[in-house]
């Protein structure tokens, strides 16, 4: 529940003959609408209204912890580099990691057609146990539906998860400011182009694994070197590398302008945009960050991400800027400027 | 990535830049437009604008499918899509395209209809083949890059003996489309515009060769460059135009020679030409009624025409009074002139078809290049003050 994007101004949820379509699950204007004028009224608190990825409340015994939760729908169930099972744990992971917490325990709720081969659900929830091993997590409370075949698609899976958060880290949607430096953690695009790739109706050749990951060790590796200078910090999932930038820009009034030719993009996944008519921009992603840090602490922290395997690639990708009108600017490798913006309607569904 | 990278080298291209700038007299205006949706979008991608100077202005031009697809073809495509036999093909982004009274594709998916998105024509036939029982009809539309392959799925149809797929046919027309921009000064049915060439489309001129924009240079005395959709061919066509102007030559000159001939994809026209007729007139958004702009499928392919197997009502249904959509299609305003753009107009809820489709000169505003828009306000109050 933390899009951002701006609210439209002009036309409402059709409450009374409106349905919902594919769009409202894009990561876009359409679902940011759907989530404030249905859910944020509907649950009204000031955690919700923090507007992040995860929700950080105060614990009465002392100190503070982070909570959240997300839906796994991804289709295939089985993709290069992953599965529904770990990208259901890294995704969950991440998004207490990026909320500056160190994730302890998770919570699985599968949704199973009738039908659903038992050996595929094994290797699901071995994937699962792995990928929660390797993150630190424990998964320690779950529960099961199954619906008759054809109501849902095989699997479903939802997780939540608590963290603690790191002592000294101050890390918030709002928090960026002109003159900070713009971080990305690798290349991206991998894990849309490896689920596209695998797509019945697309099916194409490529080398490209999805690039799902625990973030928890590259954030420790961030905090080590300048937890001072962490000012935010979000995964670029669903929407890609546009939606975060234009999310934190929303959040924290300002404007952002990056540099085209720093962003690291792999040539295969370059190429399967190419020809799928995509930027990878707007292409998913499950194991990269972005942080924005103060400048003064901008070169530590990036050089502590590069000593991290999942680092290696990391750059400063641009800086923000004042703009009253929070755009996301880009100098293309051409020297003319564009917007970078929230990708319209759907690229992809269920890409996670 | 070799073939692609070539053609978007940033040194070449301030190299350009700086030739254009050298030769642009500083004296006089240029005003070229860009027909294409292609060029548009990689015009406002690679911020291109900004290495032109201010005296070589970029047009856009009404060379978006979705864009000039009327309204009323959207709400014929949902009332067939509703026929509980049928199931509706499409490209997907003419799923959100709206319709008359708030309607789209994507929302009468969303209450029942059986739409699906499909990638190729090919696709289009299988499914008809998987499923004997439902009428497939594929929802086609664009110039003439895309008709080859919708011919191409009739013929493939007839071979297999489908009974159950048919073509809701929407294909237009470039040259049509062109002359009735040149023509405006003298029919009056549409605002007339200073332009001094065209930047040529790059895949339609690959199937209809060059030849066909001789009449243009003859009738109309205009420069036509016909030019690749990379960032670097759109730098060196305008360079081109700018070259013929200055030595006050009117040509038809190709700058996408790696896949352009004059005579085109002969094999590709005769296929079309087997399949498909000319209609008399046909309706675009934005510049009306256009005699002899858009194809039907010929008498005898006619079991496989949609409109006629279910007898297809013509709806009419017109856009926003407020909406500048025509004028901003032939390039007499711009996209930031209109009161509807960025208010209750934008991507998530396009009034007008320049915003539906990303090719779409609005859309391509919007997305890319509004942050300019501030700046230009202000500019211009200057001046005023």
């Amino acid at each position: 529940m933390s899009e951002t994007a701006p609210r439209l101004r002009a036309r409402k949820l059709d409450m009374k003959t409106g349905r919902v379509d594919l769009s409202h699950g894009s990561g876009g204007r359409a679902s940011s609408q759907l989530v404030a004028d249905l859910f944020r009224d509907a649950f009204a608190n000031e955690f919700l209204d923090q507007g992040n990825d995860q929700a950080t409340f105060p614990v009465p015994t002392g100190g503070r912890m982070v909570m959240t939760t997300d839906g796994h729908v991804v289709t295939p169930l089985f993709f290069p580099g992953g599965d529904i099972g770990s990208l259901a744990v890294h995704g969950t992971v991440n998004d207490v990691v990026v909320g500056g917490a160190k994730p302890l325990h998770l919570s699985a709720s599968f949704i199973i057609e009738e039908g659903f081969p038992l050996a595929d659900l094994k290797r699901i929830a071995d994937s699962m146990g792995r990928a929660a091993r390797e993150a630190g997590v424990t998964i320690v409370t779950g529960d099961t539906k199954v619906v008759e075949r054809g109501k849902a698609d095989g699997v479903f899976i939802s997780t939540a998860a608590i963290g603690v958060c790191w002592e000294g880290v101050e890390v918030s949607g709002d928090r960026a400011r002109p003159g900070d430096k713009v971080i990305l953690s690798g290349s991206i695009g991998d894990h849309g182009v490896a689920i596209m790739s695998s797509r019945e109706n697309l099916e194409f050749e490529t080398a490209i694994l999805s690039d799902s990951a625990a973030l928890h060790g590259l954030v420790e590796a961030m905090i080590g070197a300048g937890a001072p200078h962490l000012k935010l910090m979000r995964d670029p999932t669903r929407g890609g590398l546009a939606a975060t930038l234009n999310e934190v820009a929303h959040q924290s009034k300002v404007g952002i302008r990056i540099e085209e030719d720093a962003v690291p993009v792999k040539p295969e996944v370059q190429a399967a945009c190419e020809f799928l008519g995509l930027d990878p921009l707007n292409v998913a992603n499950e194991g990269k960050l972005v942080a924005v840090v103060a400048a003064e602490g901008a070169e530590a922290i990036l050089a502590a991400m590069r000593a991290h395997p999942l680092g290696r690639e990391a750059a400063i990708i641009g800086e923000v800027i004042e703009d009253d009108q929070y755009f996301v600017q880009m100098t293309t490798s051409f020297g003319g400027g564009r917007i970078v913006d929230w990708l319209s309607g759907e690229q992809l569904p269920r890409i996670c | 990535m070799k073939y692609v990278d070539e053609y978007r080298d940033g040194k070449l291209a301030r190299a350009i830049a700086d030739t254009i700038a050298r030769e642009a007299d500083p004296g006089k205006t240029y005003r070229f437009m860009e027909f294409c949706g292609g060029h548009t979008h990689a015009i406002s991608r690679y911020g291109l604008e900004d290495l032109l100077p201010k005296n070589v202005r970029m047009i856009h031009g009404p060379g978006c499918p979705v864009c000039v697809l009327p309204i009323g073809r959207i709400d014929e495509a949902i009332e067939l899509a509703k026929r509980p036999e049928v199931t509706l093909l499409t490209y997907a982004d003419l799923m959100r395209v709206p319709g008359s009274k708030g309607t789209s594709l994507i929302k009468a998916k969303a209450a029942g209809s059986d739409i699906r998105m499909i990638y190729s024509t090919l696709d289009a036939v299988r499914i008809a083949e998987e499923n004997p029982d439902r009428q497939v009809v594929f929802f086609a539309i664009g110039f003439e890059t895309t008709t080859p392959p919708t011919a191409m799925a009739v013929k493939l149809a007839a071979k297999k003996g489908l009974e159950n797929f048919s073509i809701f046919c929407n294909h237009v027309l470039t040259p049509s489309a062109i002359r009735a921009i040149l023509e405006a000064p003298k029919t009056g049915k549409l605002p007339p515009v200073a332009i001094q060439g065209f930047i040529g489309p790059a895949h339609v001129s690959v199937v209809i060769g060059s030849k066909p924009y001789l009449p243009f240079v003859e009738e109309f005395g205009q420069r036509i460059v016909v030019s690749g959709f990379e960032p670097l061919d759109v730098m060196q066509s305008i360079l081109m135009l700018v070259r013929q102007l200055n030595e006050g030559r009117a040509e038809v000159e190709t700058q996408y020679i790696r896949a352009v001939t004059p005579e085109g994809n002969v094999q590709a026209q005769r296929l079309c030409d087997e399949v498909f007729d000319l209609r008399d007139t046909f309706e675009w958004r934005g510049l009306g009624s256009i005699e002899r702009s858009a194809l039907k499928l010929r008498d005898e392919w006619a079991k496989f025409d949609a409109e006629k197997r279910f007898a297809v009502k013509r709806i009419e249904a017109s856009d926003n009074p407020a909406c500048e959509c025509g004028t901003i299609l032939i390039g007499a305003k711009q996209p930031a002139d209109c009161k509807l753009f960025g208010t209750v107009c934008t991507p998530e809820t396009p009034m007008g078809s320049c915003m539906v489709s990303s090719e779409g000169a609005c859309a391509a505003h919007w997305t890319y290049g509004r942050f300019r828009d501030k700046a230009r306000r202000e500019e211009a109050g200057r001046k005023a003050s």
